[in-house]
């Protein structure tokens, strides 16, 4: 667990980085500082493992000031990733990770199977151990970076923007990856990043700073999309954040309706008796559904139907998993404006209308689940 | 030319007179008791300052300066002054003088150059700041050291083969010698062969840093593609 | 002191003589440099063959060189034109190394676009690579320059005399004062043309003080 407590870090010619911040971050979970450029979240990361140190406040480490302790040692206990991974060019990929555990003491080989065991734990080949970080690419390479966080198993992971320098989807497979592995460690993660749609999608809870410094809101994901404390907060959460909590209210009050199949290859005639409202989905024999087909685009089709005459259908809703906003975005990208539901195996299981989404959000709201 | 070169009279000691082999024993000598010396100096001092990133301009401004020096004038102010018995000693502080500031200018220019994010790291996965510099940042500079290492040496072979006009030994007596005799054939050969020890020793001093460097610093060559997550 | 006082007219001439020998070979070594180094940037097998001629001749020491050149050039050993021509040597030694090199960095996009307004390969050099590379040329050229007039001090050893027969007569005759003159004369003629590019450099590329520096 780390406390902030009224830390303060002012600069010689006047900046003022941080400004009296409070917090206490939860052991066990990831916890994100996040705000636009200036509002001090690096600075405030770097506090923790003492790379800058505060002008007044004080931090404590699970109840012990950080100040009691020599920089160096302090930080062999905490991981720390940061954002081009900052891998040493001169050594292999296996030797940047066995790094902090050799400079603790342990042996060359014991260290190197350690790393050997990481690299596979953040989804990497382990060929790739002998390569040299210049043969990497930029998200392998912040894979090692986080391998190389991890190989002392400290109890404490800072991470300064670490994926912010990748393409967008390499960065949903690496922050996909960090909740997975934080299932599986529960470790303590403070996250920096400027990305608001990070924050939320990984943040246990999210600390929203100003520029200046200042701490503007602390809150979960939830109550920040729900009730933004300002002006300031609900502009830089974004728009549609509306739209967007419904991700955080899951759908299992949601009654699924009954919606009209066609397998694949049925005959025209008998496909257009199935019609219900003139559309229908069409299944494989697993019963997943592959499109639809309407009154419409029956019309030209001759014999069969096939694949080459179905009209596309929206995404789907996940009857287990799924939340009040995939439910609503299922039955709003539908073309018949029915939204299909599916089991954990992707079969169809029946359809869901936008007005049944809606009042299942103020069935929600009446029994306390959203915070009002 | 070719006749002096290959009499064999030239490379054995006649009448007490050193021959080629000598000679060049000597130029290699003051080579490396120089380089050596100039390395001790420089490597450390460039690498607090690159380290530390204080006194950096000082640093350029006097290279700069040195590179002005002409070596013959120091050669032989420094002998002057010194005295006759103190010639070798007045040469090898006027080949450090020369070899320092390459050296200097390279390690301050090699740490300098090192990824300031892999250095940030190394600070914040523990290391002490000696760690860093020894562990991170020099085996990353060595490149940009070594290459300085052999400017430098370069630089001193070149110097020492003018030793001679103070009454050195080294491959250029065979050129003052030659001179005074007007025998053009010996002046010719001692080039040739100076030229040659020069080459000779780039290409060894090449070798040696393709050999420590670490494969990882070096510059990809072909358009391999890298891989791709 | 009196001693230079009173051969201030030897000196000045010996010091336009020693430029003279020294900045010849500079401008001539830069106009062969420029051709072969843009055609290094351009085509990898020439810069794989002359970037490491390039660097094996500037391995030779001077003095070899200088001794070297009537060998080659069937002219006379005390002839001011080998010093002359080895330092034309060493100059497009040095510099097509740097040209190459400052070509390359102009960047691809800027070259590229001023391509696809319609500038042809010799119109686009004079236009937009070389005022680009001048920065990094500049450089190179500096180097070269005071690199040489250290060097022609070197050729008194054989008997082509600048500024260096300050420094070898002031030895053979024990007369601190000339040689002290000597080496401040060629320090003072290096970093005075060295100020002097660097000036150069200034009214060439103005926008290259233009824009924020962090």
């Amino acid at each position: 667990m780390i406390e902030f407590q009224a830390v303060t870090k002012k600069y010689d010619d006047g900046t003022v980085a941080v400004d009296n911040l409070s917090l206490t971050i939860d052991a066990g979970r990831i916890t994100v500082f996040v705000g636009p450029s200036g509002c001090g979240k690096t600075t405030s990361l770097r506090m923790i493992n003492r790379m800058i140190d505060a002008t007044s406040g004080t931090i404590l480490l699970d109840g012990k000031d950080i100040r009691a302790q020599h920089p160096a040692e302090l930080r062999r206990g905490i991981g720390y990733v940061i954002q081009h991974a900052g891998l040493f060019p001169h050594r292999t990929v296996l030797d940047n990770v066995a790094t902090v555990p050799v400079l603790t003491g342990a042996s060359k080989a014991v260290a190197r199977k350690r790393a050997a065991d990481l690299l596979e734990r953040v989804g990497l080949p382990a060929e790739l151990g002998k390569r040299y970080p210049a043969q990497l690419s930029g998200g392998q390479q912040q894979r090692v970076g986080v391998a190389r966080a991890l190989a002392a198993d400290p109890p404490v992971l800072l991470m300064d923007e670490p994926f912010s320098a990748v393409d967008p989807i390499v960065r949903d497979g690496l922050q996909d990856e960090l909740l997975r592995l934080q299932s599986d460690l529960g470790k303590t993660i403070v996250f920096v990043t400027h990305d608001i749609d990070e924050a939320i999608k990984l943040g246990d809870k999210v600390a929203v700073l100003r520029v200046g410094g200042r701490l503007a809101q602390y809150a979960t994901p939830a109550e920040l999309l729900a009730k933004p404390v300002d002006d300031f907060v609900a502009s830089f959460v974004g728009r549609d954040r509306g739209y967007r909590a419904l991700g955080f209210l899951s759908a299992q009050g949601v009654p699924i309706g009954p919606v009209a199949t066609v397998a694949l290859g049925a005959e025209v005639g008998q496909a257009r008796a199935e019609l219900d409202n003139g559309w229908a989905v069409v299944v494989d024999e697993a019963g997943r559904p592959l499109g639809w087909v309407s009154d419409q685009s029956l019309s030209i089709v001759e014999e069969r139907v096939g694949r080459s005459d179905l009209v596309s259908g929206g995404s789907l809703f996940d009857v287990e998993s799924g939340s009040l906003r995939t439910a609503l975005d299922a039955a709003l990208s539908s073309p018949a404006a029915l939204g299909i539901a599916v089991d954990a195996a992707g079969a169809v299981v029946g359809g869901v209308v936008a007005d049944t989404v809606l009042k299942a959000l103020a069935d929600a709201r009446r029994t306390g689940e959203v915070p009002t | 030319m070719w006749e002096w070169l290959t009499n064999p009279d030239n490379w054995t000691k006649t009448f007490g007179t050193p021959g080629i082999p000598q000679r060049l024993a000597e130029h290699l000598q003051y080579t490396a008791v120089a380089v050596v010396i100039a390395a001790l100096i420089a490597v450390p001092l460039g690498a607090y300052i690159g380290h530390t990133g204080r006194g950096g301009t000082f640093v350029v401004g006097m290279v700069n300066a040195f590179r002005a020096l002409p070596e013959l004038g120091l050669l032989i102010l420094l002998a002057l002054s010194m005295g006759v018995l103190l010639a070798f000693e007045a040469m090898t502080i006027t080949l450090v003088l020369i070899a320092v500031p390459p050296m200097l200018a390279g390690t301050y220019a090699g740490i300098r150059n090192v990824d300031q994010s892999a250095v940030d790291a190394a600070r914040g996965m523990g290391m002490r700041e000696r760690e860093v510099l020894v562990k991170v940042e020099l085996p990353n500079a060595l490149p940009l050291i070594l290459g300085a290492l052999r400017t430098a040496t370069l630089q001193v072979i070149a110097t020492a083969s003018i030793a001679a006009f103070v009454s050195l030994g080294g491959l250029g007596r065979f050129v003052v010698d030659g001179l005074a005799l007007r025998e053009f054939d010996q002046m010719a050969g001692a080039a040739v062969l100076i030229a040659a020890l020069a080459i000779v020793v780039e290409l060894v001093l090449a070798g040696a840093q393709w050999l420590v460097v670490s494969p990882g610093l070096r510059a990809p060559r072909s358009r391999k593609r890298k891989a791709t997550t | 002191m009196t001693w230079v006082l009173d051969h201030v007219d030897q000196l000045l001439s010996l010091s336009a003589y020693h430029l003279w020998l020294a900045l010849l070979p500079l401008v001539l070594g830069l106009l062969i440099a420029l051709p072969l180094g843009w055609v290094a940037s351009r085509y990898y097998w020439a810069r794989v063959i002359l970037v490491p001629a390039a660097g094996l001749l500037y391995t030779i020491p001077s003095l070899a060189l200088f001794v070297l050149m009537p060998l080659i050039l069937g002219t006379l050993i005390l002839d001011p034109l080998n010093v002359q021509i080895a330092l034309t040597v060493y100059t497009v030694a040095l510099l097509v190394r740097v040209v190459a090199d400052a070509l390359a960095a102009v960047p691809a996009t800027v070259a590229a676009a001023a391509t696809a307004m319609g500038y042809r390969p010799v119109g686009r050099f004079f236009a937009v690579d070389l005022p680009l590379a001048l920065p990094v040329l500049l450089a190179g050229v500096r180097v070269a320059t005071v690199s040489n007039i250290s060097l022609v001090s070197v050729g008194s050893l054989i008997g082509v005399h600048g500024l260096g027969q300050a420094l070898t007569e002031g030895f053979q005759r024990d007369n601190y004062a000339e040689i002290i003159a000597g080496i401040v004369l060629i320090v003072v003629l290096a970093l005075a043309v060295d100020a002097v590019l660097v000036l150069v450099g200034r009214v060439l590329t103005p926008w290259a003080r233009i824009g924020g520096r962090r």
